[in-house]
């Protein structure tokens, strides 16, 4: 077997047994590792196509502040080794019909459709195209967005410190 | 690609699944956050394989990332006043506001 089809089932398989593991572990602190460990797979395979610089941002980002954000809330409210109650049978089976009836639907939507790839060239991703383009104005540029992302992310630390804030 | 395709929409449903059957409020979100996490890989692979030209799928993924930790943040926010309020977290207690 080629190494990539290789190294393609073998994060597959971390991300899909990690993520059941995670809604299904009674433990609430190793639900938050099991998540850290899906994470780490999907920049895993963010790496595997090539797009380095999506992969940092996931491991910085995602791997290294909201994960340890959950487990500071956790330990915040609740007590450490937690464990659940299991959940009453009427939840579960609604839960387990949603989820598999829209797996089976959406993979044969998948399986039916022909997916239509373009013949331009490929452009080659490094940090001066990823630059130039978050930054632009021109036809592709993200200047916008990248103005408008920065300003939710100023609102939602001015709403997140007015919130958790101890009242008088 | 559509293996890859498999793959997200399974994690996807699992976080679905999650968010459905979980009853602590921090369990919820972070089947929110797997939901996120699918639609991410998604974007990625349609970028990759379909339309290598452009970035697109790059620069939506790097924003759904960013509004994530954003929303991330202000419902931990929430949940810290909630357990304050009613020192518990779990959603079938919040129920003040039922009519």
């Amino acid at each position: 077997m080629a190494l990539n089809v290789l190294m393609f089932y073998l994060l597959s398989a971390v991300i899909v047994i990690f993520s059941v593991l995670t809604i299904t572990s009674r433990r609430i602190l190793r639900a938050a590792f099991f998540l850290l460990c899906v994470l780490v797979g999907t920049a895993g395979f963010y790496f595997m196509v090539d797009y380095q610089f999506m992969a940092g941002v996931q491991l910085v980002l995602y791997a290294g502040g909201i994960v340890v954000l959950i487990i500071f809330s956790i330990l915040l409210t609740s007590h450490i080794s937690y464990k659940f109650p299991q959940p009453e049978a009427g939840r579960l089976v609604m839960g387990l019909l949603v989820g598999i009836g829209g797996l089976v639907l959406s993979t044969m939507a998948i399986m039916k459709y022909a997916f239509k790839a373009t013949e331009n060239a490929a452009l080659k991703v490094d940090m001066n195209a990823i630059g130039t383009q978050l930054l632009g104005t021109g036809k592709n540029g993200y200047a916008l967005p990248f103005e408008v992302i920065s300003i939710l992310l100023l609102a939602a630390m001015i709403g997140a410190i007015i919130i958790a804030k101890k009242g008088r | 690609m559509t293996h890859v395709l498999i793959v997200s929409a399974f994690m996807f449903f699992t976080g679905v699944c999650g968010f459905i059957i979980r009853r602590n409020m921090i369990t919820i979100l972070m089947s929110i956050e797997l939901i996120l996490n699918a639609v991410n890989i998604n974007m990625v692979v349609f970028n990759k394989f379909l339309y290598p030209d452009q970035l697109q799928g790059q620069f939506f993924a790097l924003f759904i990332v960013g509004i994530a930790a954003a929303e991330a943040s202000v419902a931990i926010a929430l949940i810290i006043n909630i357990y304050r309020k009613l020192s518990s977290i779990n959603v079938e207690q919040v129920n003040e506001m039922k009519y």
